[in-house]
């Protein structure tokens, strides 16, 4: 019988030949990511009540990310806590202060198709674009993995979504993560594999499926996953990343799926969620112009490179509106150095963005100019829960980074397409 | 040490559907201390819970408990504050996980709404049952597989590890 991708990973991990959905195996991990948040202030206990030291130093990536800005003592601390502890452990791969974990990773070329990573992040399934099998654990798992090198899986059934055709200008992965969360509900993947696959993927970048898969968490997937192709390829090469190809790293024609959906990109309006749920989605066209009072461009879903492309697309040339508030909060410094490279970062300025340190920001809640009393943002992250950016009042909005940069010039809801087709009739 | 799974007995504590970790452990107070951040564990859904819950006590709920963030606090508050179990209908996989590791039961019931708030159930996770004795009521859940209910048994999984490394000499800290 055929085995999906995701299979195929999970039985090389557990030395099998084959695995079926619902058996329970023990794998071996080819990488562990771990953050500030989750990682050493929680782990290291973890470890020294085991009485052992890490498994592998050099399978270990640990970004700092998460009490970005660092602007009060106890922030501080774990920054620091964080710094001894990759010092300590002799981990070459720490990267402090460089940007958000799940882009840093495929940024510096860790993440290669067909490894089994841990990650210790719920937005771990970004990996998947990849041709990963990468998932998110929390730190008692994690301190697991750190002591012994593996973890135990009750092996995921795989929910197929086809893709069919390319999207219109204005419309991003964003908007088609947002359209099935209104559709399927954030049960809906009940700790499966999503695995995207169609003819529309090809038309996708690398950023694009990164966002794809990302949002699987608020499908309740245990992960996404995409078959590595040529745009991979590249991507990696680019990187780094020392990947020859090869490895039957897609799912064999007669693999066996739990359920299978399509999604004709053609026809995807711009997306955007209302508070408290990604679930919660619809078409921009039915939010009736809501006002907000800050437009937020951030997170490891929504402000990498092509995000802020996105955004510019929309902003070049154009002010905000006088009583809104634009954050941007680049997702790694590289992507924000790029910016800077390619005049990205001088439309955004121009237009009157405030830029925030690369780190996770408000969108963890944790540190930084969090939501006020009754405050509405429209964020480009991937969770409005309630209270999550701040105040228990504060009410959340989500949205791609055109629809985002579009409604932060008018101060209320708007599909970015207007835009698009303006600059398209003035030229 | 979690109490045995034969005998969970606790009165239970009602929300609905998609509780999720940033109710259980809002971000802004993360960076502090449990006991701290047990205060305001669903305090936006239900601000007396925090004060109210009483040792032994069963947290009820219904779709996709624990939603959202893989962090963990969000079963060390409720373990802080002394809930020994969880019973909803369906649960965050994350969370799932993290609940077993750190021996706090999560109970998958699809009868979960027949439970009202303060009724007294008599948990059994190996046989997938709950009864609520005033009520005469008996609900049928998942049974919990047996390595998990050894898990919680153990105390989570780092109280197992610490078993097996020891039974294999396998201490190498300095
Ligand atoms: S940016 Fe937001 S969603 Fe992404 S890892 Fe950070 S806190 Fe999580």
């Amino acid at each position: 019988m055929g085995q999906t991708l995701a299979e195929k990973i999970i039985a090389r991990a557990a030395r099998r030949k084959s695995v079926s959905p619902g058996e329970i195996v023990t794998c071996q991990v080819d990488l562990a990511m771990i953050h500030d948040s989750g990682g050493p202030r929680r782990v290291a206990p973890l470890l020294k009540r085991l009485g052992v030291d890490v498994w592998d130093p050099d399978k270990i990536v640990l970004v700092s990310d998460h009490f970005v800005p660092a602007e009060d003592e106890i922030s501080k601390s774990i920054l620091a806590q964080t710094r001894d502890w990759a010092r300590i452990n002799a981990i070459k791969n720490f990267h402090d202060l460089e940007g958000i974990c799940h882009v840093v990773l495929p940024e510096r070329g860790h993440l290669k198709p067909g490894m089994f990573v841990a990650g210790g992040d719920s937005h771990s399934p970004t990996g998947g674009a990849f041709g990963c099998f990468m998932f998110g654990v929390g730190a008692t798992d994690m301190g697991g993995i750190m002591a012994t090198g593996e973890t135990w899986i009750r092996v995921p059934a795989t929910i197929r979504i086809d893709l069919d055709g390319e999207l219109e200008k204005g419309v991003s992965a964003k908007d088609i993560n947002l359209a099935l969360c209104g559709r399927l509900g954030m049960g809906g993947a009940k700790y499966q594999v999503v695995e995207f696959s169609g003819n529309g993927i090809a038309s996708l970048s690398m950023e694009e499926r990164m966002t794809l898969c990302n949002m699987t968490a608020e499908l309740g997937a245990m992960t996404g996953i995409i078959a590595p192709d040529d745009v991979t390829q590249t991507y990696l090469d680019r990187v780094g990343a020392d990947w020859a190809g090869g490895g039957d790293w897609r799912s064999d024609p007669g693999a066996s799926y739990l359920e299978h959906h399509r999604l004709d990109l053609n026809a995807l309006e711009p997306q955007v969620a209302a508070p408290h749920s990604p679930a919660n989605a619809a078409p921009v066209t039915n939010m009736g112009n809501a006002r907000i009072d800050r437009a937020y461009i951030g997170g490891c879903t929504g402000a990498k490179l092509g995000d802020l492309h996105m955004a510019a697309d929309i902003l070049k040339g154009k002010k905000i509106a006088p009583d809104t508030r634009l954050m941007v909060v680049p997702a790694s410094t590289r992507a924000l150095a790029e910016t800077k490279a390619d005049g990205t970062h001088a439309i955004l300025s121009d237009a009157g963005a405030t830029f925030v340190a690369s780190g996770c920001g408000i969108c963890a809640g944790y540190v930084g100019d969090l939501l006020g009393e009754n405050e509405v943002c429209l964020s480009t992250t991937a969770r409005n829960f309630q209270g999550r950016m701040g105040a228990a009042s504060s009410e959340v909005y989500l949205a791609s980074p055109y629809t985002v940069a579009a409604s932060a010039i008018i101060g209320r809801i708007t599909d970015p397409r207007e835009f698009l087709k303006a600059q398209d009739d003035a030229s | 040490m979690p109490p045995d799974n034969r005998s969970l007995t606790g009165k239970a504590w009602v929300f609905g559907d998609e509780v999720n970790t940033d109710v259980l452990a809002p971000g802004q107070y993360m960076s502090g201390s449990i006991p701290n951040l047990a205060k305001h564990c669903l305090e936006s859904v239900d601000p007396d819970f925090a004060a109210n819950v009483r040792t032994g006590d069963i947290v009820v709920a219904g779709e996709n408990f624990g939603v959202g963030s893989s962090r963990e606090q969000a079963v060390e508050v409720l373990r802080a504050l002394g809930v020994s179990a969880v019973v909803a209908k369906t649960f965050g996989g994350i969370f799932f996980r993290n609940a077993y590791n750190l021996g706090l039961y999560a109970i998958v019931c699809g009868e979960a709404d027949q439970i009202q708030p303060g009724d007294i159930l008599s948990v059994n996770a190996a046989a997938g049952k709950i009864t609520v004795s005033s009520r005469k009521l008996a609900l049928t859940c998942d049974p919990v597989p047996a390595f998990l209910l050894e898990m919680a048994e153990q105390g989570g999984l780092i109280a197992g590890l610490e078993a097996r490394l020891s039974a294999r000499g396998g201490k190498n800290s300095t």
